[in-house]
């Protein structure tokens, strides 16, 4: 299915939640409001038109200059052979979106990162801790104005600079 | 290290009305099975596991965030450390990328020396999974066997590029090198003497009654489970499911070359098993080295990198790229902000979601089934971790 | 039962007055017990290390290299230096772990090793002790290794080694079952449990061996084979010392000459298995009667079981470095499903045997030995044909 074609049953289904769609660029996405982020994802996956059996990748990216921060679902469909891309954007201060654990396991783990990673809470998550960093560790390392703390346990970051 | 988060409701009261308690084992980080830095808690009555939960985040190196600042070119030895045991995958999913938002072509040799350089990684890397699954699971000969025709293909990729194991061999645009003088006549000579070490292989080990015992049938994945958690790659192909990145979502030159894509069950057990994750990777390396003659066979002559600026500045937006990598497809997203610095790079690999499928798939097993699991779906800590 | 030359020896050092007033019969056990503990350290312990030596050059070449090569000519040495490197490092004890069992485990694991050699023959005249249960002392004092591993695993405090340590315990003592019910048609047959006196009903010649007798003990003998690798802990049943999964099992937590003495112990028994099989089944010492001389003969014999038994431990090796391990319930299966019920055949057929014939039935005792020679010969020209099919070149420079 063409990108296009994507768009407009989504539009169809889903009336104004589907927001805008940015069919020109080289990977034509889709953009919904964050609270139907799931029920798209049921449709896409249940859909016999859009098939999207897995979730491909599921990445977070820290527009500081929006002051938002935009999670981006690569659906992959492995009956019909093509992509769906959905991109949802949450304010940096407050950022919330509903999980789609419920549609495909694999997003367990995927947001479990983007929300170590990024701080964005995935509501209805089953188990929604760190994962990649230590369970005590403070701060969302992959944001724009992420700070490394001084030290962590007693070790400290510092050092001087190589550069001379 | 603590066990917070890991605590699990405990039964205390077993079949036949006697007590019995659980029994908490921590599994890694340092231990000589789990391929990497992993760590698995493991909640087992006596042998039994009820539940293997994984802990990752020991070789967790900030890749993702290093991008950002040593821009495109920089990036690509970094790429390297995302799969150590399969490099040049990581090395051309960053530079495909790269190549989509900047809408760079790399010329026709340029694409053969990649494919090339790709699918001698895809032996060495299934090579090292294969042998690593055996030896885990005791038998110790193949693992040297399997390790002596390693020592050739590092050989042959030390002599391409430099290095043995972290290539940093192709660039935003085509490859660093042309191929040295001689070199297709050793890579043949190679192929000539590793396709029937690979049928030793099987006599030794494949068809052995213990070894089959061990892995036919143990944590079957079927292909609901694999599209629900994402698996790719071999572990897909094993559980039935006919899907390849190189033939079915093309790029580079695969268009032009033939070959096969082996899926599950292996000549033992069920789809979906061990066996079959571990006859899958048998049978594609000989599949590689089909490609690999071919490639020797069709390459053009040319440049072998295109013309890219040094300081390389593509439009803004973003792109995403699949490589189909020893561990399966490997998506690479990149958004770019018009500047010489992504703005920020993702990678998802094929050992991430395979790690997530181990909880699921442990309860049951036996302590001795979880390391083959580990070995059979071919889990590096670096693809994990990042 | 003090053999003459060292009573007439002990003797005169008693008439020289050198103890005193101890009675002679505490002088002659004094003697045996002397004599007996120099030969056997003196043996056991060296050809438990040179067993290490040999098992790592043979797996080496098995797996396409070459081993050990560096100490000593061709690495003869190699196992001294281990075992030195290993006494000279420091001894850990885990904080939690119990001390006094944690250090006496190495000590009964080895008092269950040594003690079996008591009544395991040389020749005709060497032996510690001629005991009248000989056979059942091996058997019942080699399980004083069950009793070290389940210490060890235990007082290393850490859940692993208690897994391997259990599973170490479970493996043996189920396995003591099949075991024993191979020996015993070897018993029925030969009359007597004493070593010597199963060797001396047997000759020399394969045609004279236990191990064609019938079709019984023929398969007996392979039942017993598969029993003792499962008692010794050997691929494929080292499941208790796993290394892919438990680290090192039951001596994860041990160290420098603890350690060495835990691996002595399994490289040792070893030698105890081959020397089993070649007691029970294969002629032991016999030699044909080639000379008079008393000394030449039973050097002869020695010879002869020394190599019988050092083929049973190469074999031993070959399939360490063949098999990968099998599963703990796989391997109570094995055991407890198809073993057990094979060696009560086996009895019971081997008790039939002898009520029908009691000196053995001759046309059949050598139809089992031409079938005998039969596999060997085929399985000799298997192995052939892989060796002239291998390749013997080592890819040493890669760019040649």
């Amino acid at each position: 299915m063409t990108a296009n074609a994507v768009y407009e049953r989504l539009k169809a289904r889903f009336g104004e939640r589907v927001i805008s769609a940015q069919l020109e660029a080289k990977d034509p996405a889709i953009r919904i409001v964050p609270e139907a982020i799931a029920e798209v994802c049921a449709f896409a996956r249940d859909d016999s038109e859009l098939r999207c059996e897995a979730l491909s990748n599921q990445s977070g990216v820290d527009y500081k200059a929006d002051g938002e921060i935009e999670i981006v679902y690569h659906l992959y469909s492995y009956t019909h052979r093509h992509d769906v891309i959905l991109k949802v954007r949450t304010p940096r201060d407050a950022a919330v979106v509903p999980t789609v654990e419920g549609v495909w396991k694999s997003a367990n783990w995927m947001e479990r990162e983007i929300f170590d990673l990024l701080g964005v809470t995935f509501t209805g998550h089953s188990d929604l801790r760190r994962l990649l960093m230590p369970e005590d560790w403070v701060g969302h390392p992959l944001r724009k104005d992420f700070v490394e703390p001084e030290e962590y346990h007693g070790i400290s970051t510092r050092r001087e600079s190589l550069l001379r | 290290m603590s066990l917070a988060g890991y605590e699990v409701a405990v039964e205390q009261v077993g079949p036949h009305g006697l007590e019995t308690e659980e029994m908490t084992l921590n599994m890694g980080p340092q231990h000589p099975s789990t391929h990497g830095v992993l760590r698995f808690v493991v909640k087992a009555d006596g042998e039994v596991m009820r539940q293997a939960i994984p802990d990752v985040g020991y070789l967790h190196r900030s890749i993702e965030k290093i991008a950002e600042k040593v821009g495109y070119h920089g990036f690509m030895p970094y790429t390297d450390r995302v799969d150590y045991v399969a490099a040049m995958f990581c090395n051309q999913g960053w530079a495909s990328v790269a190549e989509k938002l900047g809408d760079i072509t790399v010329p026709k040799r340029g694409e053969y020396c990649r494919v090339i350089a790709a699918e001698l990684n895809r032996i060495a890397s299934h090579l090292l999974s294969v042998g690593t699954m055996v030896l885990d699971i005791g038998a110790i000969t193949p693992f040297f066997h399997a390790f002596r025709e390693r020592e050739k293909l590092n050989d042959l990729l030390e002599e391409l590029c430099g290095s043995r194991l972290t290539y940093n061999y192709m660039r935003i645009g085509g490859v660093a090198w042309d191929l040295p003088p001689g070199y297709a006549e050793k890579v043949l000579a190679f192929l000539d003497r590793f396709e029937p070490m690979l049928a030793e292989y099987d006599d030794l080990i494949s068809a052995n009654k213990i070894y089959v015992e061990r892995c036919a049938g143990v944590a079957i994945i079927g292909r609901e489970d694999a599209f629900a958690y994402n698996l790719v790659g071999p572990n897909l192909r094993a559980a039935g499911v006919r899907y390849d990145v190189r033939r079915d979502e093309p790029y580079s030159v695969y268009p032009e070359l033939e070959f096969d894509v082996p899926v599950g069950p292996g000549e033992h057990g069920v789809v979906g098993d061990s066996y079959a994750r571990y006859a899958v990777r048998i049978r594609e390396m000989t599949q590689s080295a089909r490609i690999l003659r071919q490639c020797f066979r069709q390459m053009p002559d040319g440049p072998v990198i295109a013309k890219v600026p040094r300081k390389f500045r593509p439009p803004a937006g973003d792109a995403q790229v699949r490589v189909e990598s020893a561990r399966g497809d490997m998506g690479w997203y990149a958004v770019s902000d018009g500047t010489e610095f992504p703005y920020r790079c993702k990678v998802r690999t094929g050992s991430f979601a395979a790690m997530a499928i181990i909880d699921k798939v442990s309860a049951g097993l036996m302590l001795a089934d979880l390391v083959t699991v580990i070995a059979s779906l071919d889990i590096v800590a670096p693809e994990v971790d990042r | 039962m003090t053999p003459p030359p060292l009573q007439d020896f002990l003797d005169g050092l008693i008439a020289d007055g050198v103890f005193g007033a101890l009675p002679p019969a505490i002088v002659y056990a004094l003697g045996i017990v002397t004599v007996a503990a120099v030969v056997i350290f003196g043996f056991v312990l060296n050809v438990a290390g040179v067993t290490t030596f040999i098992e790592r050059r043979v797996w080496a070449r098995i797996q396409s290299r070459i081993g050990p090569n560096r100490v000593g000519p061709q690495g003869i040495l190699q196992w001294l230096a281990d075992g030195i490197k290993l006494l000279m490092k420091e001894e850990l004890i885990p904080a939690a772990a119990d001390p006094r069992l944690f250090k006496l485990a190495p000590y009964v694991v080895v008092m269950g090793f040594v003690a079996a050699f008591v009544a395991i023959p040389f020749s005709s005249v060497l032996i510690a002790a001629d005991l009248d249960v000989g056979v059942l002392y091996i058997t019942s004092v080699t399980s004083l290794v069950v009793v070290g591993i389940l210490m060890a695993g235990w007082a290393s405090n850490n859940k692993w080694s208690l897994i391997g340590g259990i599973r170490a315990a479970a493996q043996i003592v189920s396995y003591e079952i099949p075991a024993a019910l191979s020996i015993f048609p070897i018993v029925l047959i030969s009359g007597t449990l004493s070593t010597q006196g199963i060797i001396q009903a047997q000759g020399w010649a394969p045609w004279n061996w236990f191990i064609f007798y019938s079709p019984f003990t023929f398969v007996a003998f392979w039942v017993l084979f598969t029993a003792l690798l499962a008692e010794g802990n050997r691929t494929p049943f080292d499941l208790p010392e796993a290394e892919s999964e438990l680290v090192a099992g039951f001596v994860t937590e041990y160290s420098g000459a603890r350690y060495l003495f835990f691996f002595l112990v399994e490289w040792g028994n070893l030698y105890i298995i081959g020397a089993l099989m070649v007691i029970l089944f294969l002629g032991g010492w016999q030699v044909p009667p080639v000379t008079d001389n008393a000394v030449l003969l039973n050097l002869l014999q020695l010879v002869t079981f020394v190599a019988k038994a050092y083929l049973g431990v190469l074999i031993i090796m070959w399939i360490r470095a063949t098999l990968p391990r099998i599963r703990v319930d796989q391997l109570m299966s094995t055991c407890w499903k198809y073993l057990v019920p094979i060696s009560f055949v086996n009895f019971l057929g081997t008790a039939v045997w002898v009520a029908l014939w009691p000196h053995g039935n001759r046309p059949v005792w050598s139809l089992m030995t031409l079938l005998g020679f039969a596999l060997a010969g085929y399985f000799f020209y298997r192995v052939g044909f892989h060796l002239r099919r291998s390749r013997s070149e080592l890819l040493l420079s890669p760019f040649s």
